[in-house]
């Protein structure tokens, strides 16, 4: 490959490429915008502001520090650049940037890595900068081509033109890589945005259809070894001993090895090591495992948040004084743990060579991922490539690296050569890392007038963070994702007090989809809306007087939800407003009783998040998420037996949404001009609460512990 | 044991334990990797093949009950449903992650193969094997319908 630059074109972010290899077979074919599966070679030496190459074929890359997987910032950041640049969209591509935390940080975290609904709000203004840059290096080459001064040119779809004398950016990409990049180019004013706030095709959805986008479970390398972990029964076991004889004996079995995380099966084929796997006998060191059962875990939860616990997050007024001698209104909520099940189980293919490492993985926290297989490996290059990830919903985004720590260990017990390390959908479903068991115990009492008096609130979880490198973000305060979203309420309350007790388990619990607010918005939405219930209060004109003035953005969202819905049929109706991570939405469900089991037959979405980037995006990412929630309000739950063995495997037993069970969605964006914000998770929180207080008011039923239809 | 069998219309021989599971063969042996792996024990659709014709969870189907078939997978798929099916996807921009979209195409194309104009509860039957965990649903529905109605002319 070879890449013609200068090096003040390398400072600026525009980099001329001859040639870009790796081109998914789909795209080749059709003209459209569209993604590469792969880097192209030499982007390793990429600068700083690196973010776009304009190649002679007129091609335009944008380089996305963010993992895809579903969310949309391939086809989002690669918007903000055309829309400066002032592309056709139909020229434009994007491509993983690179694992390199000096070059492609999320601006709101320090360090490479996609989480907390921020792709879209870190990468805005920055992503925009570079496309302005790389336009006025090509204002600059025309001007000099076109014997103009720059302010007679103009750009229209990808066109250069001054009177009569017009350029691609591809025939002027060579003569503008040598041009000074502006130190700060001025971006547009938003009303001339002609990309930004329009429905443009997604880049990747040709090759999502065709099967030809390459994820990594699609990575095979010469000689490469795919491996299968077998992993501890219960959460904190060890392994005792184990006897490999029978494992070796399987076909195409070529190896079996210890590592920290339990014993590996090397083979050259994915079944072989699966065989492999069932054939090893092992004995568990059970001495410091958990074997607790949910149910009693449940009932400790349980003292725990009505105890209240350690940490007093929120203490406005005086709650015990207040609630004394009132009627006291008092709910408990319980919130199983949850797996997050992608449809691609975690992967990973690392490739071990003398001093340096190139690995392939849907990784979410590039910096940690990259950082641990280096300190593992013991190698200072690691070359990590941000593969397309089947989902995350947070299981990818962890934070002690866990997969990339064991696919590490793995390569590392194997030595030179390449390795693809396997998770089956059992070891997904079985092996932590799940939204933390919550349990919540809420006190109020009304005033005279309907309105709340006090709201005492206690919640009882494990910290996600606490014990984790990521402590360091808490700066000694307690973990605000096991409350966050109880904390800051859209209600009046003259008397509110939010106590946290941090629980203790061997399981190792992660951020779930929307993170705190999956179970906070739901105990508010529903709390308050039994509040409202019992005040013979509307659910609607109830929360907007609560509300007051002070949130004039809750208001619209929940205002537009409630033109929205057409609640006259013969169904149970039941609304939720959430802000999580910057953005607004309500919902209002519509709820069938099928003989004692709710079918939500119907949700009405609205949506606050600022400029809608692409609006389309924002449509599918609140259906996406509406149909998440369901599966955790009507049916998804881990159990632990007593005795401490989880009781689902698979789908089978863990049970999730499927299509019959998909409501119609009618999402509504409200207009804004605010800066964007995500949209990933906040479609998540409002639904179960939405379902449950439309199930309540329908059937008297008040849902205290998920999921509303009982596990099996 | 050599299996032998045809994959989008190429005869193919494979050296395999005969238990292997078609999936894997097709991904390890064959580097047909668009047929994903998503649960192994027919839950999720994700590796859903035509068989004879007939959508298939591959992942539960043994090498050795292929032999002599005639196995279509989603990069041999062609002809005007799996067409249709596959402009009303890209014009809905129905995929989000994507890892399952293969497998839903797959189940789609073979639905509008055998019944023309699909009801929701058509779509519903022959559709809940095939699991999004994106929740992509309610695109899926709509582009079925259609792609129906691209077919109707």
């Amino acid at each position: 490959m070879n890449i013609h630059t200068s090096r003040r074109a390398f400072l600026s972010g525009l980099i001329v490429a001859v040639a870009l290899p790796g081109l998914a077979r789909a795209q080749q074919k059709s003209g459209a915008a569209a993604f590469f599966n792969e880097l192209p070679e030499g982007s390793g030496e990429m600068s700083a502001n690196a973010f776009i190459r304009v190649a002679p074929d007129n091609t335009v890359t944008v380089l996305i520090k963010h993992i895809e997987f579903g969310q949309g910032p391939y086809t989002g950041l690669t918007t903000l650049v055309a829309e400066e640049m002032d592309a056709d969209w139909s020229q434009m591509r994007a491509a993983a940037a690179p694992a390199d935390v000096e070059k492609y940080a999320n601006l709101a975290f320090g360090m490479q890595g996609t989480g907390g609904s921020t792709a879209m709000a870190n990468s805005f203004m920055q992503m925009r900068k570079a496309g302005a840059g790389a336009r006025a290096m090509l204002v600059a080459a025309a001007a000099e081509r076109f014997g103009v001064p720059a302010d007679h040119i103009t750009i229209d779809k990808g066109i250069i033109s001054a009177g009569d004398q017009s350029a691609t950016f591809g025939e002027l990409a060579e003569a503008a890589a040598q041009q000074t990049a502006p130190e700060d180019p001025p971006v547009k004013d938003p009303a001339q945005f002609k990309l930004i706030g329009t429905d443009l095709p997604k880049v990747d959805s040709s090759a999502k259809t065709d099967g030809s986008a390459q994820f990594t479970l699609d990575v095979y390398r010469d000689g490469m070894l795919t491996v299968v972990v077998a992993h501890p029964p219960k959460f904190g076991a060890k392994v005792a001993s184990f006897d490999d004889s029978a494992a070796l004996q399987v076909s195409g079995v070529q190896k079996v090895a210890q590592v920290p995380t339990g014993v590996a099966v090397y083979a050259d084929n994915t079944y072989a090591a699966l065989k492999g796997r069932d054939a090893l006998e092992i004995e568990w060191d059970e001495a410091e495992a958990e074997t607790r059962s949910s149910d009693a875990m449940i009932e400790e939860w349980t003292t725990a948040a009505k105890a209240g616990g350690k940490w007093e997050v929120v203490k406005t007024g005086d709650v015990e004084a207040a609630l004394e001698g009132s009627e006291i209104v008092e709910a408990t909520y319980v919130f199983p743990y949850l797996a997050h099940t992608p449809m691609e189980p975690l992967d990973a293919v690392v490739e071990l060579r003398d001093g340096e490492a190139e690995v392939w993985m849907g990784s979410q926290m590039q910096t940690g991922d990259q950082g641990t297989i280096a300190k593992i490996l013991g190698v200072e290059n690691v070359r990590l490539h941000t593969m397309l990830a089947g989902g995350s919903f947070g299981r990818r985004a962890t934070p002690d690296s866990h997969f990339a720590a064991e696919a590490a260990e793995v390569a590392k017990a194997n030595g030179k050569g390449a390795v693809k390390l396997m998770w089956t959908r059992e070891d997904d479903v079985q092996g932590g890392y799940y939204r933390p068991l919550t349990v919540h115990h809420m006190r109020a009492a009304l005033d005279d007038q309907g309105g709340i008096k006090a709201w005492d609130h206690g919640i009882a979880a494990q910290s996600v963070v606490m014990g984790t490198p990521f402590e360091a973000m808490l700066q000694g305060g307690p973990d605000f994702t096991a409350f966050e979203g109880a904390n800051e309420l859209h209600y009046a309350m003259a008397n509110h007090r939010l106590r946290w007790a941090q629980m203790e388990s061997p399981i190792p619990t992660l951020w779930w989809r929307s993170v705190g607010h999956t179970h906070t918005g739901y105990a508010v939405e529903c709390f308050i809306d039994e509040l409202l219930e019992k005040a013979g209060k509307d659910p609607i004109e109830g929360r907007l007087a609560l509300m007051g003035d002070d949130h004039p953005r809750e208001r619209a969202v929940l205002e537009r939800v409630a033109e929205m819905a057409d609640q006259s049929g013969d169904y149970g109706y039941g609304v939720a407003v959430v802000k999580s991570f910057g953005t607004y939405v309500a919902q209002i469900a519509e709820i069938e009783d099928r003989g004692g089991i709710p079918h939500v037959h119907r949700v009405w979405c609205a949506v606050d998040c600022g400029l809608a980037v692409n609006p389309n995006v924002v449509r599918a990412q609140m259906e996406g998420g509406i149909g998440y929630g369901i599966s955790a309000a009507l049916y998804s739950e881990i159990t632990l037996d007593e005795g401490g063995l989880i009781r689902q495997q698979n789908w089978d037993s863990y049970r999730i949404l499927r299509i019959p069970e998909m409501p119609a969605i009618e999402v509504v964006i409200i207009p804004s001009a605010e800066a964007p914000t995500g949209v990933g998770e906040p479609g998540t929180p409002p639904i179960a609460p939405a379902i449950a207080n439309a199930w309540r008011r329908m059937t008297g039923n008040a849902t205290r512990r998920l999921p509303i239809i009982p596990v099996a | 044991m050599t299996i032998s069998f045809t994959v989008n219309g190429e005869e193919r021989s494979v050296d395999v334990d005969p238990d292997t599971p078609l999936l894997w063969v097709l991904r390890d042996e064959l580097r047909l990797t668009g047929t994903k792996f998503g649960c192994g024990i027919a839950q999720c659709g994700a590796c859903t093949v035509h068989l004879d014709g007939s959508p298939r969870r591959s992942c539960v189907t043994p090498v050795s009950m292929v032999e002599g078939s005639d196995i279509t997978t989603i990069e041999g798929l062609s002809g005007p449903e799996a067409e249709a099916v596959q402009a009303a996807w890209r014009a809905l921009d129905v995929p989000q992650c994507g890892y399952c979209q293969s497998g839903q195409v797959m189940s789609a194309t073979a639905l509008l193969q055998q019944v023309s104009s699909p009801s929701d509860e058509d779509i519903d039957n022959a559709m809940a094997g095939n699991i999004c965990r994106c929740a992509t649903y309610v695109r899926i529905r709509q582009a079925i319908h259609d792609a129906a109605k691209t077919l109707e002319g």
